[in-house]
This record gives C-alpha cells, structure tokens and sequence, in this order.
C-alpha cells in the first residue's frame, strides 16, 4: 500500500491529512459546546475594559503575565480561587499566556487597586524594588482606541450572541452611548490617579490607554 | 519531454530563499539576544521607545525566526531538493518558475509588514499567530503558492515514486496549511459593525478554554509542522547525500512517518495541562506525547545509523557533524518533551523557564544546526564556488555548541528553581517565598543564557560571513561535487 501511495501523490496528501486531522476532531470538537457557557453571574466586558484588554494585548502582557491559576494549594493561597472555564466565556482571545515571568493576573482586581497599578506602569521599581519588568510610561500618553473596543463589543453581541444590554448586565448601547459610558468610566477611575496629565486628557473627553488598562486590571477578579 | 542529457536544475528561487534565510537569521537571532539580555539587565528595555519593551519584541523573535529564518531555510532547500528528487527542473515550466518567484517576492514583502505590524503592537496576542487578519489572508496566499509550486513539480515529475523528503514536504504544507486556517478563524469587526474603529481588528471566532484548546492545537503542531516535520526533509535528503550514505531502513522511514502524522496532533494539550480543559484531553496530550517518542526517535536513530561505517566522516567533515549533532539534539529535545507533558512534572515545569530552555535545544541544536548545514551542502551547487573555509565551519560550530549547552543548562536549572519555589511552604503550611524572590534568585541564570545566546548569534555571523564569502570570493568548482562539500581549509 505504501509503494502505490508513493506513486500516486494525490492519495498520499489525501491519506497524510485524514492521518492529521484525525486528533483534531476527537480531541477538540467535542468540547466546543460545553465549555463556551459562563459562570452564572458572569458580565460581559465594558467598552473601557475591552480598550484595556487591546492594550494588555498591543503590549503583549501574555509574553510575561498568565492569567490561569492551577488547581494547587500553593496557586490559591497566593492568587486566589483556581480558574475556571466558565469565566473565560467572553476572552476572546483567550489571554492565559504560557509563561510567569511576572506573578498571575487572573484575580489581579482583588488585591492590586488604581494607585498602586499607576505607580507600577509608570516605574515597577517603584513599588517592587527587584522587579524586571519594564515602565511603561507611553500608556500614560497614547490614546485607548474605545471606537474598536466598542466595535468589538458590537460584533461578540451581534455574531456571538454575547449577552450585552442585557437585564442587569453590561449596557452597549449606540456608539455615542457606548463612548459616554466609557468616559463616564474613565473619569471614575482618574479620580484615584494622581498623574496630572492623565487627569487632564480625561477631563478633555480623552482617555489615555493607562486608564483603559487599570479598567481592565481592577475587572480581574 | 523524455531525455537521457544531465538535467540543468535552475536554483534561482533557492538562491533568493538562502539569503532571506541569513538576513532573518542574523535579525531574529540578534533581537532574541536582546531580549535575553533585557531579563537579566531591564535598563535594555529602553533602547527605542514603547517599541523596545520585551513584551513588544518577544513576538518579533519568535515569528522572524519561525517564519523568517527557519521557513526561508526549509523554502531554499525545497527549490532545490524537489527539483532533484523529482527529476524535473524548474526551468521546463515557465508558470513554475513564474510561481517561485512569485513565492518568494509576497514573502518577502510580507514578511517586513508582518514586521512593522508586530512593532506597533498590531496582533491578535495568540502565540506565533499574532498577525492581524488582512496579514492572514496575505500569509493564505503565500502559503497556497507554495503548495501550488510543491503539486506543479510533482505533477510533471519523471520520478514516479516520491522520496521521503517529499512525503515531509507535502505533510508540512498540509499540516500547517489546516493549523493555520483553524486556528486564525475571526471576524474582523471593522464591517460587522458598520465601519467602527480600526479595519485591523479581528475577534477571534473562539471564545476562552476553547480558543486556547484550538491555540494550542496550532502552537504545538504548527512548530511541530515547521520545526520537525520539515527539518526531517532536509535531514532525509542531505545527510545521505552529503555523507555517500544509503538511508539505513526504509521500513523504519515509513514507520516514523506515519507514526509521526498520527500522534503528533493529539500531544498539542499537553500545553493545557492543569488549565480548565477537560481532564481526558490533557491525559490525552500526555499520552500521545509520551507516544510521539517512537516515530521522533525512529527518525533519529535512522539517520544515525546511515552513518553506520562511516563515523570517520564525523571528524573530518563539518557539515557531517552539525547533521548528527542536529540528530542527536532532536533526540534530547523529543525525549525532554514528554517528560515535560507528564502532570507531575507539568506542574513544576508549566509557565516556568525550563519551558524556553526546551524550545532551544530544539531549535537551536536540531533546527538551527541542521538549516546551515543545508545551505553549506547546497552553496556549492549553486554558486559554483567552493566552502570559503572549513576552519570557519569548525569554528563555528563549536562556539554555537558551546551556547546551546549553556543555554538549555541555565534555564533547566532556572526553570526547576522557580516551579519549586512557587510551591515551596515552611513548617506552617504558609508560602515560603514572595513572588519577586522566585524572580531575584533567576538573575544568574538569564545573564548566563544572555551569553549563551550571544554566543549561538556570534557563530551564526560567521554562518554568514562564510555563505557571503562563497558566494563572492571562493575559488570556482567546474563540476558538481557528488557527495562531499567541497571546502577551502
């Protein structure tokens, strides 16, 4: 059978890809129903926290920072209630990275608050002495793109059937709403940040990503 | 079409794929260094702006080398393996030809967008997948080219029976071409919801545990696809025609490709191993990885005992020596893996540097090693110039072992550090360490890897040197060598 395989090239490419494709249909279609149903009482992200889940994903936090915590004793005492699936029902990307150069995030939001991520993107060494990671103090002047975060949330509501404007959930709403909701948000979150010209954007109707990204860090939780 | 004269192979495509390969090299090798370094000193971090932090640059060094060095390589020496295996030549067929270069130019092209993109932090954040969908469609049509140029030769073939290496071919252009496609399902937003924000934006057609199980699926298998199975073609072709070798067992060629293609795609949750996936399909991914050592092995060893006889080459011929070594580093990589897939040692070695560390043995020692000894066999044949210098070759090739093994020595030990520090506890049952000192105690260990991987760029400048100094200056050969790499002292 080999031989005539080798001879007659379009059998063997059909042969090599039912070999292939095999692992993929037992292994991952299965699941695919069960495990996009979110834990009860799971919203779907705000506007201002998908601008901050772009800019976690435009400097590629995941190349540093998981956000999934095991089911060990050592991993709940320090970050928290292990993950589960049903929490990542509106990830999409899901961002669990593969690698801790830096400490997990997942529950980030329960033990870190708006001064103390200020002070850490603006200089890490700041507030943990030994740190590694790099300042990133261009978050603090680059805009947050709300007109895609808002776009995005369009499209999940719309393609995916994500549960916005939803009773007692998230509001979307149109995008002059969309981006009011998102200021609104923003102002609440300047309030406690002390950089002055981040509080200055935002009382222009401008919200700098640093906003969007402590949004997104303090809804980790 | 039938005729008995020599066949005049045309290497004009190869050529263009072997100097992409070093100039992709030389960028994805220097800025991995950079990188390397930036861990163990962070002031690195700030050599150009927001575009100078590790995180923004990490995807640049995983795709340029991935997708620059390593496909450029593996494209170089199908242009000119396929030709020869298949007895055609490219220049018979002018929508081939036509094909080739058209290959090559989109890549190019595409390459240093995909480039730019990375930098300004356009991405989808999923791992060797990071390009936006317009760069998707654009890598699509790279990508059937290519398999277009691979079923043209064949389809005009006078060789009826396919070699090894063209089964490697044809599996990684299906594997990848199937990985990819899945993989980067999105809907880009721009249009669902009526010209909103940018055109770039996508969401991914996945949501959570199950993007990350189709993730995965592609990260491991696609790495797989590029960095084994088409290595292998390589290996099968070059190491027996460098070294006058018979390949030592056919039977066991068919065995470990066939395991291969079966096993390989099942070990991609591996990488999920303690997430929120089902526990089945992690057991699944441990067991197939576990599995996958019989046809990596298989291979391995096949290769290993072409040489059967003839291990005196291994100490006069350079090129024959960083073709077993590759061997023998794939063989410590692939055994290394499944331990590493094993849920005891997963939840040590998850998430730590030990992951890194395996990577580059791979990579490093069986990927990279086996790339330019492909370019060196093929320099000659297609510059008509001998090796420049077969010091250089040895020169080389022991700085770069040299890097390796501190390499992956350096980041077991501080990937096994960490895992256990995580989890360490004192007398109270109370965590014994702070996250940041699992981080302090790593500096020894990415300073060494930094020199590690200063030294594996330094043997690769000497790669290049070498290549350019053949194709420019070494003295000129009439005919074509048979078997050994003909090389200046």
């Amino acid at each position: 059978m080999f031989h005539w395989l080798e001879k007659n090239p379009f059998f063997f490419a059909v042969g090599v890809f039912v070999v292939i494709a095999f692992a993929g249909l037992i292994e991952i279609l299965p699941n695919f129903a069960e495990a996009s149903r979110p834990v009860a009482g799971l919203k779907p992200y705000t506007v201002l926290e998908l601008a901050g889940k772009e800019v976690y994903k435009k400097d590629n936090c995941i190349a540093c920072h998981s956000q999934l915590i095991r089911p060990f004793k050592s991993e709940t005492d320090r970050y928290g209630q292990y993950s589960l699936s049903g929490e990542y029902a509106y990830d999409r990307p899901f961002l669990w990275g593969s690698k801790r150069t830096g400490p997990d995030l997942h529950r980030v939001g329960n033990y870190r608050s708006t001064d103390w991520h200020e002070n850490h993107m603006w200089d890490p060494k700041s507030v943990v002495p030994q740190s590694i990671m790099p300042a990133y103090k261009h978050m603090f002047t680059n805009l947050a793109d709300i007109d895609t975060a808002y776009a995005e949330a369009a499209t999940v509501k719309a393609v995916f059937k994500t549960p916005y404007d939803a009773p007692n959930g998230t509001k979307l709403g149109t995008l002059d709403e969309g981006r009011a909701a998102a200021l609104e948000e923003a102002k609440a979150i300047a309030a406690d940040m002390k950089n002055q010209s981040v509080n200055d954007e935002v009382a222009n109707g401008q919200i700098p990503e640093i906003v969007a990204i402590i949004a997104y860090m303090n809804r980790l939780k | 079409m039938q005729s008995n004269a020599a066949l005049e192979y045309d290497y004009s495509v190869a050529k263009l794929f072997t100097f992409t390969a070093i100039l992709f090299g030389i960028i994805g090798m220097a800025v991995g260094t950079l990188i390397a370094a930036q861990m163990a000193f962070p002031e690195l971090n700030y050599l150009i702006g927001e575009y100078g932090t590790f995180s923004r640059l990490r995807p640049l060094h995983t795709d340029v080398v991935i997708y620059g060095f390593m496909l450029s390589s593996v494209w170089a020496s199908f242009y000119y393996v396929g030709q020869r295996v298949l007895k055609v030549s490219m220049a018979e067929s002018k929508l081939l030809m036509f094909l080739g270069k058209f290959h090559f130019w989109l890549y190019f092209f595409g390459a240093l967008a995909v480039v730019v993109s990375l930098l300004l932090g356009i991405t989808q954040s999923k791992e060797y997948a990071e390009f936006e969908w317009p760069f998707d469609i654009v890598i699509v049509v790279i990508w059937v080219t290519w398999g277009l140029s691979i079923f043209g030769l064949v389809g005009i073939r006078r060789e009826k029976s396919l070699y090894i290496s063209m089964w490697y071919y044809i599996a990684g252009f299906l594997g990848v071409a199937m990985l990819y496609l899945f993989n980067n399902m999105a809907v880009p937003t721009y249009f669902v919801s009526g010209g909103i924000g940018s055109i770039l934006h996508s969401v991914s057609m996945y949501s959570g545990t199950n993007d990350a199980l189709v993730q995965w699926w592609f990260g491991h298998n696609a790495v797989a696809f590029v960095f084994t199975v088409l290595i292998i073609a390589m290996i099968y072709y070059f190491l027996p025609k460098e070294s006058g070798q018979s390949i030592y067992s056919y039977k066991l060629s068919l065995m470990a490709f066939w395991g291969l293609m079966f096993v390989y795609l099942w070990a991609g949750s591996h990488h999920l191993v303690w997430s929120t996936v089902p526990d089945w399909m992690q057991t699944m991914g441990t067991v197939f990885s576990v599995v996958l050592i019989l046809p990596s092995w298989g291979s391995a060893i096949n290769m290993l005992l072409t040489m059967k006889g003839e291990w005196n080459q291994l100490t006069d011929n350079p090129l024959i020596k960083l073709m077993v070594l590759a061997s023998t580093f794939y063989m410590l990589s692939t055994i290394e893996g499944p331990i590493q897939s094993i849920k005891s040692v997963n939840a040590i070695a998850h998430f730590t540097d030990w992951i890194p560390g395996h990577v580059h043995d791979g990579v490093l020692g069986w990927v990279g090693f086996m790339a330019m000894a492909a370019m060196y066999h093929m320099a000659p044949r297609i510059f008509k110039r001998e090796i420049y210098s077969k010091k250089l070759i040895e020169t080389q090739f022991w700085i770069q072992t040299t890097g390796i093994v501190l390499y992956f020595t350096s980041m077991w030990i501080a990937g096994i550090t960490q895992g256990m520090m995580w989890r360490a506890v004192d007398e109270y049952g109370n965590l014994m360490y702070s996250f940041i000192d699992t981080v302090a105690v790593l500096h020894p260990y990415y300073t060494i890897r930094a020199v590690a991987g200063l030294l594996y760029l330094v043997g690769f400048f000497i790669f290049a040197y070498n290549m350019v100094k053949t194709m420019t200056s070494a003295k000129e050969i009439t005919e074509e060598p048979a078997n050994r790499t003909p090389m200046a002292a």
